[in-house]
């Protein structure tokens, strides 16, 4: 699981960075981490709920172990600022396409970095030529397909062995 | 052949070690949840392994110098010189070690002539009394208590002194108990060890667990302290490095000298890939260490408070990462209680009578173990107590 968090939240409450790592900890598991008590906790959340510093809660799915694997791609954009809106209007309009499941405003060679999915290469081809490109603004774009993952928001796709401790040492 | 007559007599009359005992009876249990272990349940911090292998790939697979890498040996002093507040010389004051395990037993040797009597508290690290023996030593045991939160009372501490006395292990935070001494604790003993001449062999392997608000204070940083005490210190616990086997002391260049002069003989250096990853460790691995002490005094908390709610006394320990709970008023000895509660359970930790004899009436639970894990254990060991 992971949660979404609006940027520019601390990043550093320790109830935040629990439910980062795992979404599913019951109220009451984190409450007895972090000794507090189950009402607090949920309140806690429920705030963040409410003013968007919680966004969501996704599970992380290693797509390779999925049968309907779609493809990826990150998408290197560069674009026009707007007078007046800089460039949130233009990456809010490229962000709204479903077929967008991230956009980042970048420092660098491009502006935005998009992820986008489809079901096959075509689907992305032709979100990228046919909406992408064609949206006034957009200057040029870069196509890279994602071929593997290993590594997705802190978790790693290959998971370290666990290595046995002694039952009892010294 | 008969081999009794064959083993030397100040080997042969070490017991057989609590914790191997227990080991034996755990060791082919399948599901058991184990609060016995005494290491960390981290990896060793990804940036601190990775330097190990660079290591590796650049060939460095030399012995080195027999005090350790100078590289390192600044490393460490610029960290001690931080974190104890005592200044120490890296070329002349300062030697890398297998462990503290090592350094122990190298101080010892270098400090004893056979007969002289090391006083050190109870319950205390497995090794401590027959690391005392095998140098020749008398280990002069002065127990520690529940009502003192386990912390070495002076006055007690008085009266085990005696004309043969040489050297006062000191080992807070504390294995088995938790325990820690404030400043103004550790400054009465300092006293008596000035008044007494006594040399302080001061194991300070969980100073960096501490997890409430007063600051770890090193016994070398008082007064009058530093020209007698040998600060023992290592990698193992705070950075989860313990197959590593890296540790090392600190103390005037004579003293630092002569436990060389053993070192050399028996070890020669430690592993150069330890020593490198070591280096990595002191200058990068401090944000790493402070997740996992975190990690650790959330679990501390938790399992005081639950052994506490469920009628099991048990006192706020300030450090490592081990809880000593009182299980005496269910009227079983250590070893009895611990092996009941392994069969009925299989929830496994360290009957207190592991660390001296004045554990008895107490275990020692390791709360290095997954949070899943430990309120499991709980439940298993609140129904239990509640069968007794």
């Amino acid at each position: 699981m992971k949660i979404i968090i609006t940027e520019n939240e601390s990043m550093n409450d320790p109830l935040l960075t629990l439910l980062q790592q795992k979404a599913r900890y019951t109220d009451l598991e984190l409450a007895d981490i972090l000794s507090l008590s189950e009402a607090e906790v949920s309140a806690r959340i429920a705030a963040w709920e409410a003013d968007g510093t919680i966004l969501g809660y996704r599970a992380v799915v290693d797509s390779q172990k999925v049968a309907n694997k779609g493809v990826a791609a990150f998408i290197e954009v560069k674009v026009t600022p707007e007078r007046g809106g800089g460039f949130d209007g233009m990456a809010m309009r490229i962000a709204r396409f479903d077929q967008v499941v991230s956009c980042y405003l970048t420092s660098g060679g491009y502006d935005l970095m998009l992820v986008v999915r489809g079901k096959d290469l075509l689907e992305v081809a032709r979100f990228v030529s046919e909406k992408l490109s064609t949206i006034s603004g957009v200057i040029s774009s870069a196509t890279h397909f994602h071929l593997k993952t290993y590594k997705d928001n802190g978790f790693l796709f290959q998971q370290e062995e666990l290595h046995e401790r002694l039952p009892v040492t010294p | 052949m008969d081999y009794s007559d064959k083993i030397a007599h100040q080997v042969a009359a070490i017991p057989r070690s609590g914790i191997r005992d227990f080991f034996d009876l755990v060791q082919g249990r399948d599901d058991v949840i184990s609060l016995g272990v005494g290491e960390p349940d981290f990896a060793t911090p990804w940036s601190i392994r990775e330097a190990a292998i660079f290591s590796l790939e650049r060939g460095q697979t030399s012995y080195t110098s027999n005090l350790g890498l100078l590289q390192l040996r600044e490393s460490i002093t610029n960290y001690v010189s931080d974190f104890f507040k005592v200044d120490y010389d890296a070329s002349t004051e300062v030697i890398v070690t297998v462990g503290v395990s090592e350094a122990i037993d190298l101080a010892l040797r270098a400090l004893l002539n056979p007969g002289d009597e090391v006083i050190y508290h109870e319950p205390c690290y497995v090794s401590y009394s027959p690391s005392i023996s095998m140098a020749y030593g008398v280990g002069v045991p002065v127990q520690t208590h529940k009502a003192d939160a386990f912390a070495l009372h002076p006055a007690e501490l008085e009266k085990a002194i005696t004309p043969r006395s040489r050297v006062l292990m000191l080992n807070f935070p504390t294995n088995p108990t938790g325990a820690v001494m404030s400043a103004d604790e550790l400054a009465e003993i300092a006293k008596i060890c000035v008044k007494h001449d006594l040399i302080v062999l001061s194991d300070e392997i969980y100073s960096e667990l501490r997890y409430d608000t007063d600051e770890h204070v090193s016994i070398a940083s008082m007064p009058g302290m530093r020209e007698r005490t040998i600060l023992l210190h290592g990698f193992s616990k705070a950075f989860a490095m313990t197959g590593f086997r890296l540790g090392y002391a600190c103390a005037p260049a004579p003293l630092i000298d002569a436990m060389m002069k053993i070192h050399q003989y028996a070890m020669l250096c430690a592993p150069i890939t330890s020593q490198a990853a070591a280096i990595e460790a002191l200058e990068n691995g401090l944000p790493a260490m402070e997740k996992m002490r975190e990690s650790y005094h959330q679990r501390r908390d938790f399992l005081v408070r639950r052994l506490n709610e469920m009628g099991i006394d048990c006192h706020l320990p300030g450090g490592a990462f081990y809880v000593f709970p009182d299980i005496s008023k269910f009227g079983l000895s250590s070893m009895e209680f611990a092996m009941k509660l392994l069969e009925a359970e299989d929830v496994a930790a360290v009957p207190g009578t592991a660390f001296g004899d004045g554990g008895d009436g107490f275990l020692r639970c390791c709360y290095a173990t997954s949070f899943e894990e430990l309120r499991t254990a709980m439940d298993r060991l609140e129904r239990f107590i509640k069968t007794l």
